[in-house]
């Protein structure tokens, strides 16, 4: 059993680029569902649109790395409109289903044959973050304390990565505090109540979607930059549905519960990945192959995820009477 | 009793013995990638196989033998890129799915199989090379025949899994993400009874429907109405679904592996012509046996007093309680029907497609937009609305490519919700 490796991987999920882009994933979740009430099962949409609306911009359009960005930024608005305006009049079942199947068919969409030539089908784009670690101030070397280490280019999309990350959470927590804050939370409490205020529920709804949509889309961008490639099958269910479970782990409609809950999340996560690997190595766990601790981990976080909302829906720093999984 | 036990023995030695077999033959000097290359059942000679590394350098190029099997040793354990050459194929065959490039890993001291599924290239399947040909209108009427015929195969499984849902939603309030797991549960436990157990089929499908039947009595019992009595409100249970669908899913896989399968039954059968459209005899009787359940069901509903039990609790539960009908009772039916016709869709599907471990996720999409035309909740809705679905993609393979066909699906679900939410036969109050 090599503890020290594992003790260094979990050290490295907890401040990683995987609590970066799941942070922001969340952060974005949390505005939807943590204080909107807005069930967007998709958010790994608004991820693929910006990773891939970066990534075709510089790769196979040649256009500088902020066109990128912008690029994939008014990608995630678009795709948010498109997703809102039929479901955000219905009931929540149907934004759920919409967002469920945009996603799955954004990912369908890149990864097929025919559109090869712009998305690059399975294998995705690679080759797009250079001008990023161009603008890296930190001179080549490695930094850290011990064992735990990053070299630059990690410490630099770090370092962007938690401004990003910080500056969301201030975001999120001046305009709940302000006015339209208290609107979405009341929207999320009695929808018809504040229609009969004279509040128009939809554009409200609408503005919430964009938003949370654009702060998960900057995970899409971080996970690109990190992993130099973005591929159609990253951006599949479980991306969002990781994004929940560190919603609701940390505890919704809090400023600060997606991050610790993405850093609690990842920690376990890796820590179980690790250890049942080097269990299966030595053969503590004769039943079980290498290959299978993948499928055991991702149904173990499933089993997690039940449990958190069976037993303690309010995650850790939540407050129970602000959860929106009881209205109607 | 006893002829079972002795059978089961046999069996097990049996298993032993073949799970020894292979492992005695060469224990230590297989290393590397190998194949069985078969277009319905006929082993391929001649095809080029080329294996290079991850970073694409060439390995050795290989082709296969008379037994269609090909083998290449590796000195290094690692991730490889096989390419099957589709122009050494036989004529009028192809790679299913298109993708003829596997990248599988090889451990130290271990030789990984290589699966490339073969199938006919036919016309039907294959509208953007049937395009090229003839291009006449009687070719194009063919194919739409063709493809509307498939399009209600298809309609039909969509179907099944679309009552399921929509009974289970209409009297729990649930919109069940796990129902897709429901399907892959069906065809891999079907699987595991026809491949594991050397089972015909069809007993295999009807132990695997009976059991999962079991199984989703189980769920209700000891999971779902657990949560109702202590007060889950539905968009709670609605999220915790997408936890259940993971957990399954990823059991599924753990048990299952992530490779694609078939059973071992009526894998190659010769269409037979009807008209314009040709169909394998096991489409026909799966269709008729998918008709059969679904009449079955839509009469049990109508006619039975159960049925209309159901109908009641799903219109009203509180006024269903209050007359004297047994609500937990009803919905654990519902439950059991439920997920015992959503198994025999999977196993359907299994059959006419293969089996996957992300097939039921891959259908929910699917379901979810024949059960939205239909109006989410009505079981007769959600028939017609699947019908609808199925036909629709498969008819819009002409046009658009196959691989993208979902899409369609997507777009009919958007266009419902705007102009008529509670779909064909909802009613207005449901959409809220």
């Amino acid at each position: 059993m090599d503890w020290l490796t594992i003790f260094t991987t979990t050290v490295h999920a907890a401040i990683g680029w995987e609590t970066v882009v799941y942070g922001l994933a969340a952060i974005g979740v949390n505005i939807h569902f943590g204080y909107t009430g807005l069930l967007n099962f998709g958010q790994a949409a608004f991820m693929a649109v910006a990773g891939y609306g970066l990534a075709v911009t510089v790769t196979v359009l040649d256009l500088p790395f902020w066109i990128g960005v912008a690029v994939g930024l008014a990608a995630a608005v678009v795709l948010a409109l498109l997703m809102g305006i039929p479901t955000l009049q219905l009931r929540a079942d149907y934004l759920a289903i919409v967002t469920i199947a945009a996603a799955e068919i954004i990912r369908l969409i890149f990864r097929s044959v025919q559109f090869k030539d712009v998305f690059g089908g399975s294998d995705g784009r690679r080759g797009f973050n250079g001008d990023f670690y161009a603008m890296n101030p930190y001179p080549s070397g490695r930094y850290g304390i011990g064992p735990i280490v990053f070299d630059e280019r990690t410490l630099w999309l770090l370092t962007v990565g938690w401004i990003v990350m910080l500056l969301a959470c201030l975001l999120v927590y001046l305009l709940m505090k302000s006015p339209w804050g208290r609107v979405l939370k009341a929207i999320r409490e009695d929808e018809d109540a504040v229609r009969a205020l004279g509040k128009n529920v939809f554009a409200y709804k609408m503005q919430s979607l964009v938003l949370g949509g654009v702060v998960g889309c900057f995970g899409g961008f971080f996970y690109g930059l990190y992993n130099g490639a973005v591929q159609p099958d990253v951006f599949g269910t479980e991306m969002t549905f990781f994004a929940y479970t560190i919603v609701i782990l940390g505890g919704a409609a809090r400023v600060f519960g997606p991050v610790v809950g993405a850093m609690i999340f990842w920690v376990l996560f890796v820590f179980i990945g690790n250890l049942l690997s080097e269990l299966v190595a030595n053969g503590y766990i004769p039943f079980m192959t290498s290959i299978q601790v993948g499928p055991i981990r991702y149904a173990l976080v499933g089993l997690g995820f039940i449990l958190l909302l069976v037993v303690r829906p309010q995650g850790i720093f939540g407050d129970k009477r602000e959860i929106a999984i009881d209205a109607r | 009793m006893r002829r079972a036990v002795i059978a089961f023995t046999a069996f097990l030695g049996g298993l032993v013995f073949l799970l020894a077999g292979p492992a005695h033959a060469d224990p230590a000097n297989c290393q590397g990638l190998r194949g069985t290359l078969k277009l319905q059942g006929q082993p391929v000679n001649g095809a080029k196989v080329s294996v290079t590394t991850e970073g694409g350098q060439p390995v050795k190029e290989v082709t296969s033998d008379a037994q269609g099997a090909w083998d290449v040793q590796v000195d290094k354990p690692g991730k490889y890129k096989v390419t099957l050459d589709p122009g050494s194929l036989p004529p009028n065959s192809q790679v299913r799915g298109g993708n003829n490039v596997r990248t599988p890993t090889v451990y130290e001291g271990n030789c990984s199989t290589v699966l490339f599924a073969l199938e006919a290239k036919g016309a039907a399947n294959n509208p953007q090379q049937g395009d090229g040909g003839s291009g006449g209108e009687s070719s194009f009427w063919t194919q739409a025949a063709q493809l509307t015929f498939e399009g209600f195969n298809l309609g039909l499984i969509i179907a099944l899994g679309a009552l399921g849902l929509s009974l289970i939603y209409g009297t729990t309030g649930l919109t069940n993400f796990a129902h897709g797991e429901l399907i892959t549960l069906g065809a891999v436990l079907a699987y595991a009874f026809n491949v594991g157990f050397g089972l015909q089929l069809i007993p295999a499908a009807v132990i695997a429907v009976v059991l999962a039947g079991a199984l989703g009595y189980g769920q209700d019992r000891l999971f779902w109405g657990q949560l109702r009595k202590r007060g889950t409100g539905t968009i709670a249970m609605m999220i915790i679904s997408i936890g259940v669908a993971i957990l399954l899913r990823n059991l599924i896989q753990f048990f299952f592996g992530p490779q694609t399968e078939t059973y071992t039954d009526y894998n190659t059968q010769a269409g037979i012509q009807l008209g314009p459209i040709s169909a394998a005899p096991k489409n026909l009787w799966a269709m008729a046996i998918e008709l059969a359940v679904l009449v079955v069901v839509g009469l049990a509903l109508m006619k039975t007093r159960t049925g209309k039990a159901a109908r009641a609790v799903s219109d009203n539960p509180a006024l269903a309680a209050s007359s004297g009908i047994n609500v937990d009772r009803v919905i654990r039916i519902i439950w059991t029907v439920g997920a015992a016709i959503a198994a025999l869709a999977g196993i359907m599907l299994g059959l006419s497609q293969s089996l996957k471990f992300t097939m039921g996720q891959d259908i929910l999409l699917l379901i979810f937009a024949g059960v939205t035309l239909g109006g989410l909740g009505t079981a007769f809705g959600a028939l017609v609305g699947s019908l609808v679905v199925g036909v629709f993609i498969q008819v819009s393979t002409l046009w658009v490519p196959p691989e993208l066909k979902s899409v369609g699906a997507l777009v009919v679900l958007i266009i419902v919700l705007l102009f008529r939410p509670q779909g064909i036969l909802g009613r207005r109050e449901r959409i809220g």
